[in-house]
C-alpha cells in the first residue's frame, strides 16, 4: 500500500460514522487463528514495524523458521515460556467502515471461562475449522457457548483451504455438518467462508482460488453486518447507575439519573414506570455532558431526569408503564463457573450483582450440568466446577429486575461473587421466566 | 438519529463514562492518576462528563518525578481550575530526600515512583484508582482488566485476574487491598487523537510540532534543556519535533514532525508505523517483560 492510500484510509477511519464492532474468537495453536489475526492485523496497517520487528527477532532466537504471528498476542511471560495463550487478549484495527475489537481467547476446554469473557460482549464470534479436520469437538463447544452468551452472528472460517485444493466439496461437507449441529442450537446468523489465512484466501480479498464461493471475504463480512439492530430497542430498560446531585451554587436543584441504557429507546416526554417503587412520571430531559439529546439509545450512558420528585436511588430501573421487566426473587439461569479453588454447591450463598444492583443469593437447587463437547444434561449433578456449565436455581434477598437473557443481553445477565474471597466466581445468564411474572 | 448506531467514538466515550460512574458508586475513596500526559488528560476530560453537571467527585493525584517539562505543569494546572478539582501531588524528590526510594544510576525515576505512589495512595485511603493506561500500548497491558485487582502490597498478578464478563465490573477488595481502574482500556492511540480533535481538548504545547532545539542520540531526538544538556562531542540541531508522549524530561524523545494542530496529528497517527512507546520511551526498551515486571511491582 502507499502512503497516498495509507492516509486516504486513515482519514476515513476516523470519520465518527464509522462505528464499533466487537468479535470473538477461540481456537487453539494449531488451528490458525493466530494467523488469521496475524492477517487481519497485518493486513490492515495495524502491526507496528517496532512489534513486527521484536517479534522477527524472538522467533529467530528459537530457532523458528517462520516468524510466530502468536507472539504478537501471547504477552505474559509464561504464555511465552509455555507457547500457549493463557487469558483473553484484546485486540484492536480499524478500517474505514468500522473500529474492531478481537476478543482473542485460547480454545482448550480449561480455558472455557476464557472464552465465555470474551464471547459476552460480542457481536460476532468467528468459528475456525481446519478444512482437513472438518467439524470436530471443539467447533462444536465453541458454538455452543456463542450461543449460549447470546452471540448474534456466528461466521465459520473454514481454514487451510489451500491443503485440500480448494475443494468445494469439502467446505459443503463441512457446511451440511455444521448446519447439521447448529440446528440443535439457536443460531439466529450463521455465514460459512472458505478460507486460508496463511497465503490470505478470502480474508481481506477475495480469493481467485475459490471461484465458486459467491460469498464475501471475511473482512468486508465483518464490515457490513448489521449489528446496531441485535440490541433490543424495543423494551425501554434504563437501570439507574448513580444520581447526579451538584452541591454548587449554580445546579442547586438538578436532579439527574445517571445510567447506561440497556434496552429501548428512551425520549424526552416519555412516561415512565421506575421499580421497585412502581410510580409512574414522565421523561423531563435526557442530558450529557454536551447537552440535552431527545432520545437515548443502547449503550448510550446519558443521565435521565424526571417530571416527579420521586425517590429513586442506584439499583432502580426505568421502564414503561406497560413494558416492564420481572421483578423476581427466585431465578432461573445457566452459568459458567469459573473458580478453580471451588465448585458451585447447592445450599450456598454468594454476592450476586445484576445491573447496577448487588444482592445476595443461595443456590437452591442444581437442575442439571451440560456436557459442553456433547450438549448432554446430566440431572444427577449436585455441583458445577471449574469451566462447567449448568442450569441452576436462585433465592435472591430482593427482587432483580430481568428479563431472559435471550431478550435482553444486559437485562438477563449477572455475576456471582464469593463472599469471602470476593472473587468473580460466576457468569450467569436468566432462562424463563415464570408465567405468572 | 433514526438509525440508532452510535459512532465508535461515542461507543467508548460511553462505555469510559459507565466505568468512571461504576467506581464512583461502588469504591469507598476513588482517585485518578494524573501525569499531564494526553491520556490521562483525556481520561480527566471524561471524568467531567460523567458527572456533569456537578463536580468530578474524587481528586487526582500527580506522582511529580520532579523531571517534569514546564509546559505540562501548566496544563496541569490550568485543568485542576478550570474543573475545580482537589490535587493531591506524590514527590518523588522529597522522596529521595527522606530515604523512602533512591536515585537509579541512569537517573531514570520511572522505576521508583512505584513506591512514592504506593504510599501516598494508602496515606490518603484511596481504594481504587484510575490510570490512563490502553490496551494497544503493551502486550502486558492487552490482558490486564477494566478492574485490574491489586493486593495490599499493590502488585498485580497476571494469573490470579478476576474474570470480567459483559459490564459487570466487581470492585469488592478486602481492607487495604485495591483496585487500578483503566476507563480507556478500548482506546487506541489513533481512537485517542481522533476525540481530541473532536473535542477540541487542551493539552500540553509539547504534543504539537515547533522547530526545537535537539540533539540527535541513536536515532531518538531529545530536545536541549536543563535536563537533557548536550554532552561533550554533541550539537544541537533546530529542527521540527513534537512529542508523542510526555513522560520524564530526561527519557523522553521528541519525533521528526510537522504536525502542528490536532487534525495534523490524527493524520500522522493514522500512518506511523511504530508504536508510541517503542518510538520515544527509552525506558520500555529494557526487556521485553518490562512491562510486565513493573506492573507487578504495582506500577501502572
Amino acid at each position: 500500500m502507499t502512503t497516498e492510500t495509507l492516509t486516504e484510509t486513515a482519514s476515513q477511519a476516523i470519520d465518527t460514522s464509522a462505528d464499533l464492532l466487537r468479535f470473538a474468537t477461540a481456537g487453539s495453536v494449531d488451528d490458525g487463528k493466530s494467523t488469521l489475526i496475524g492477517r487481519l492485523l497485518f493486513d490492515s496497517k495495524t502491526i507496528f514495524e517496532d512489534q513486527l520487528e521484536s517479534v522477527e527477532q524472538v522467533s529467530k532466537d528459537r530457532g523458528n523458521d517462520y516468524t510466530d504471528l502468536a507472539l504478537l498476542t501471547d504477552g505474559l511471560r509464561a504464555e511465552r515460556e509455555q507457547g500457549i495463550t493463557i487469558d483473553v487478549a484484546y485486540r484492536y484495527f480499524a478500517t474505514p467502515k468500522r473500529k474492531f475489537i478481537i476478543a482473542d481467547t485460547p480454545g482448550h476446554i480449561q480455558y472455557t471461562r476464557n472464552m465465555v469473557t470474551g464471547a459476552s460482549t460480542a457481536d460476532v464470534a468467528i468459528i475456525l475449522v481446519d478444512a482437513r479436520k472438518g467439524v470436530i469437538e471443539q467447533s462444536r463447544r465453541h458454538t455452543f457457548l456463542a450461543t449460549l452468551l447470546g452471540v448474534p452472528h456466528i461466521v465459520v472460517c473454514v481454514n487451510k483451504m489451500d491443503l485440500v485444493d480448494y475443494s468445494e466439496e469439502v467446505f459443503e461437507g463441512i457446511r451440511r455438518d455444521f448446519t447439521d449441529f447448529a440446528s440443535r442450537l439457536r443460531v439466529p446468523d450463521l455465514t460459512f467462508i472458505p478460507i486460508s489465512a496463511l497465503v490470505g484466501d478470502n480474508v481481506v480479498n477475495r480469493s481467485e482460488n475459490t471461484p465458486w464461493f459467491d460469498g464475501r471475504p471475511l473482512l468486508s463480512h465483518l464490515e457490513s453486518l448489521h449489528v446496531a439492530s441485535d440490541r433490543n430497542l424495543q423494551d425501554v430498560r434504563f437501570p439507574v447507575q448513580y444520581v447526579i446531585r451538584p452541591q454548587s451554587h449554580d445546579a442547586r436543584d438538578y436532579r439527574g439519573y445517571a445510567g447506561t441504557v440497556a434496552g429501548g429507546v428512551l425520549k424526552k416526554g416519555d412516561k415512565v414506570r421506575v421499580l421497585p417503587s412502581g410510580l409512574e412520571t414522565t421523561i423531563e430531559g435526557i442530558d450529557t455532558a454536551d447537552g440535552p439529546v431527545n432520545e437515548a439509545f443502547p449503550p448510550m450512558s446519558v443521565t435521565v431526569r424526571l417530571a416527579d420528585d420521586i425517590d429513586i436511588s442506584r439499583g432502580d430501573m426505568i421502564c414503561r408503564p406497560n413494558n416492564s421487566p420481572a421483578a423476581l426473587q427466585d431465578i432461573d439461569a445457566q452459568i459458567c463457573w469459573m473458580d478453580e479453588t471451588a465448585p458451585l454447591v447447592q445450599g450456598k450463598k454468594y454476592a450476586i450483582k445484576h445491573t447496577t444492583r448487588w444482592a445476595r443469593a443461595m443456590v437452591k437447587d442444581v437442575k442439571y450440568r451440560v456436557d459442553v463437547n456433547t450438549l448432554h444434561r446430566d440431572e444427577d449433578a449436585t455441583e458445577i466446577r471449574l469451566n462447567e456449565i449448568g442450569r441452576i436455581q436462585l433465592r435472591v434477598t430482593q427482587p432483580l429486575f430481568v428479563d431472559p437473557y435471550r431478550q435482553n443481553r444486559r437485562t438477563g445477565a449477572f455475576i456471582l461473587v464469593d463472599e469471602a474471597t470476593n472473587k468473580t466466581v460466576a457468569a450467569g445468564m436468566v432462562g424463563t421466566l415464570p408465567h405468572t411474572a | 438519529m433514526t438509525s440508532h448506531v452510535l459512532s465508535q467514538l461515542r461507543s467508548l466515550e460511553a462505555e469510559s463514562i459507565h466505568i468512571f460512574r461504576e467506581v464512583v458508586a461502588e469504591m469507598q475513596r476513588p482517585c485518578l492518576l494524573f501525569s499531564g500526559g494526553k491520556d490521562s488528560i483525556v481520561m480527566l476530560h471524561l471524568a467531567a462528563k460523567a458527572f456533569a453537571p456537578a463536580r468530578i467527585p474524587f481528586p487526582i493525584m500527580h506522582v511529580d518525578t520532579g523531571l517534569n517539562f514546564p509546559s505540562v505543569l501548566a496544563t496541569r494546572d490550568r485543568w485542576v481550575e478550570r474543573l475545580g478539582i482537589q490535587l493531591v501531588v506524590a514527590s518523588v524528590p522529597e522522596a529521595i530526600e527522606r530515604g523512602l526510594v533512591q536515585e537509579e544510576p541512569n537517573g531514570s525515576r520511572n522505576r521508583i515512583q512505584t513506591p512514592v505512589l504506593l504510599e501516598a495512595a494508602e496515606k490518603n485511603g484511596f481504594d481504587a484508582l484510575f490510570g490512563g493506561g490502553r490496551r494497544d500500548e503493551e502486550k502486558a497491558r492487552a490482558k490486564e482488566r477494566v478492574f485490574s485487582f491489586r493486593d495490599d502490597f499493590g502488585q498485580w498478578d497476571p494469573k490470579n485476574q478476576r474474570p470480567e464478563i459483559w459490564d459487570l465490573y466487581n470492585g469488592r477488595v478486602h481492607q487495604g487491598e485495591s483496585i487500578r481502574v483503566f476507563p480507556l482500556s478500548n482506546w487506541t492511540e489513533l481512537d485517542i487523537w481522533a476525540y481530541i480533535e473532536a473535542e477540541d481538548i487542551d493539552l500540553p504545547d509539547l504534543y504539537f510540532a515547533a522547530e526545537r532545539e535537539v540533539v540527535d542520540r541513536g536515532g531518538m531526538l531529545f530536545a536541549v534543556n536543563e535536563f537533557t544538556p548536550l554532552k561533550d562531542g554533541e550539537t544541537a540541531e533546530v529542527r521540527s519535533v513534537r512529542y508523542r508522549t510526555v513522560g520524564d524530561a530526561n527519557l523522553t524523545a521528541a519525533v521528526a514532525s510537522t504536525a502542528a494542530t490536532r487534525a495534523e496529528i490524527v493524520e500522522e497517527v493514522a500512518a506511523v508505523r511504530l508504536t508510541e512507546r517503542g518510538a520515544t520511551r527509552g525506558d520500555d526498551k529494557v526487556s521485553e517483560a518490562a512491562m510486565e515486571d513493573r506492573k507487578r511491582e504495582g506500577y501502572f
